[in-house]
């Protein structure tokens, strides 16, 4: 008798084994199971098809794509700002979330209580909130620029969501790696740098990527504080009496562009530091 | 020290089971130690001396109190009573220099920890340059000898999931070694094992032993202890009921815990 050459698929209803890796490229972002993720695209793609030959066919929509051109270059002027505001809060909420995770997981009680609150202060309101605390008062104290206040309050938010991430990353790998650390003569420290957090970090890869996803579309939000991004500008564009649909087609196809380069960049990365 | 080296020579042209309390002071001293865990106590009031160069096994039945007794010897555990000297070095005092203690004693674990982000070479070489400081040639080097002396120096560049369990718990020791430990414990080092690779890793602790190595090793491998130690401990319940030479304990055990014990372990397989 010969194998079947394929075996059958696991019951949908039992629980994945708990430390499969989410092999997805928009992993985080969307449910875990790569089937799952190909029928939503495809459900997707098929309701935008059936959108535009409606919208064809019916003339109810007539086309200006040639407006498209025309706003191309304050729109990519806005996309680098996007990308800058994104860059920079990732990078502090990198930062940010590794001290946080790190002190959440500290044997100091003080450390430990610091990084709750914060955690738990972030997680529990509206960033747009965050955003006008931020903007409105600490920025306006210490004169900063409303960039800067971005940067803050998107990396400020980040930071709490990244925190938690590492922690979980970190306390996902088996407490025998510390022990043997340790019986070696390492220090806490150095168990730590050498041997739990290259491990913790690369796990803490794909819901990293997802959560930076996220973050980079939240930046829009900072349109409410006149940051010229991509949103901002967007809004401003249409504005002007420029056909909208065509124009927030293309906003959204440059959003994709990041979204995407970063998802691809974490899949790369995922694979360059294997092994563990 | 010119007379503990002589001492060593001594201890270890006597055949085995015949060194014990040869010569010297104890290389590892544990005194009246307790232990608890809430409510429970694990050891109670568990007293052993190990010299330079013996082979000591420890046996028991599951849960009393083996793993905690090696893990209270490099201080993975703390104790709450009692004393542990390790090569002068003692334990259990407020302010001990944990670290130092823990580059003197080596661990082979049962389930191997080996670093899963970093190749064979890098497991072994590792420690020795960040806690030793060695340069890392030298560090490479030796990790490299070490591969040979336990069999398996086409593995450097392997990374941990790619060896087979036994070349796994190889390594492991191979890594213990790198940091030229006095004494090396051993906690169930082929429990985890298939069969068919029992015996390499048993292979390296019989060469270890044979060169001198100072070792004290959970196992329920009777025929290894038999053959390889100098002294056996039974435990239970947290408590060293009978120790002696392997013949004393395996052939005319006094204590009946230890005859029950011995015949269960004994009883499943060709004696
Ligand atoms: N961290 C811990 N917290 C609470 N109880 C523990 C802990 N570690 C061990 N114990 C308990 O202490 C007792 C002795 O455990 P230990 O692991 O030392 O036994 P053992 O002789 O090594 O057994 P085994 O052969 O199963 O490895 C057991 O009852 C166990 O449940
Ligand atoms: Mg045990």
């Amino acid at each position: 008798m010969t194998e079947p050459a394929t075996p059958a698929p696991a019951p949908e209803l039992r629980r994945a084994p708990p430390r499969r890796r989410q092999r997805h490229v928009l992993a985080g972002d969307f449910p875990p199971t790569r089937r799952r993720s190909i029928a939503t695209a495809a459900l997707l793609s098929g309701a935008a098809i059936a959108l535009a030959v409606l919208f064809a066919r019916e003339r109810l929509y007539i086309w200006h794509w040639e407006v498209v051109p025309v706003s191309l270059p304050l729109l990519l002027r806005a996309t680098w700002l996007t990308l800058q505001l994104s860059f920079l809060s990732v990078v502090l909420g990198i930062a940010l979330g590794l001290v946080a995770g790190l002190a959440r997981l500290s044997a100091e009680p003080v450390l430990r209580g610091a990084a709750v609150v914060y955690v738990e202060l972030v997680r529990g309101t509206p960033l747009l909130v965050q955003i006008f605390i931020i903007y409105f008062f600490v920025a306006h104290q210490l004169q900063l620029s409303r960039f800067t206040a971005g940067v803050l309050a998107l990396a400020f938010f980040a930071g709490a969501y990244v925190a938690e991430i590492f922690r979980a990353g970190i306390e996902s790998i088996d407490p025998g790696q510390a022990e043997a650390a340790r019986s070696l003569g390492m220090s806490h420290a150095q168990a730590m740098i050498y041997v739990i957090l290259p491990q913790g970090l690369r796990r803490s890869i794909p819901p990293l990527a997802g959560q930076f996803m996220s973050l980079i579309k939240d930046s829009s939000l900072l349109s409410v504080i006149a940051i010229e991004e991509l949103t901002q500008t967007g809004t401003m564009v249409v504005s002007r009496g420029l056909r909208s649909l065509e124009i927030w087609f293309t906003v959204a196809v440059l959003y994709l562009a990041i979204t995407l380069s970063l998802a691809l960049l974490a899949r790369y990365l995922e694979r360059r530091l294997g092994h563990a | 020290m010119p007379e503990t080296r002589e001492n060593d020579e001594i201890a270890r042209s006597m055949p085995a089971g015949a060194r014990r309390k040869a010569v010297g002071e104890a290389l590892v001293a544990v005194r009246n130690v307790r232990k608890s865990f809430g409510a429970v106590e694990v050891l109670r009031d568990v007293s052993l001396d190990v010299w330079r160069g013996e082979v000591v096994v420890l046996v028991g039945r599951s849960g009393s109190g083996k793993s905690t007794l090696l893990r209270c010897l490099n201080h993975l555990e703390t104790f709450d009573s009692g004393a542990v000297v390790i090569d002068g070095i003692a334990l259990g005092e407020r302010r001990v220099d944990v670290d130092r203690i823990r580059r003197e004693v080596g661990m082979v674990f049962q389930s191997f920890n080996l670093f899963a982000h970093l190749t064979v070479l890098d497991n072994i070489a590792l420690a020795p340059r960040i806690v030793r400081r060695e340069p890392r040639a030298a560090a490479e080097k030796r990790a490299r000898e070490l591969l040979a002396r336990v069999g398996i120096g086409e593995k450097e560049s392997s990374y941990p999931r790619q060896l087979s369990g036994g070349q796994q718990q190889r390594v492991a020791i191979a890594r213990a070694l790198a940091m030229q430990p006095a004494v090396m414990l051993f906690d169930e080092p082929t429990s985890a094992l298939d069969p068919e690779m029992i015996g390499e890793v048993l292979d390296v602790m019989r060469n270890l032993a044979e060169s001198g190595m100072t070792m004290i090793v959970v196992t329920h491998e009777m025929g290894f202890a038999r053959e390889v130690s100098d002294f056996v401990c039974f435990l239970d319940g947290g408590r060293i009921v009978e120790s002696g030479t392997p013949r004393q304990v395996f052939d005319a055990p006094r204590d009946e815990r230890t005859a029950a014990f011995l015949g269960q372990v004994l009883g499943g397989r060709a004696r």
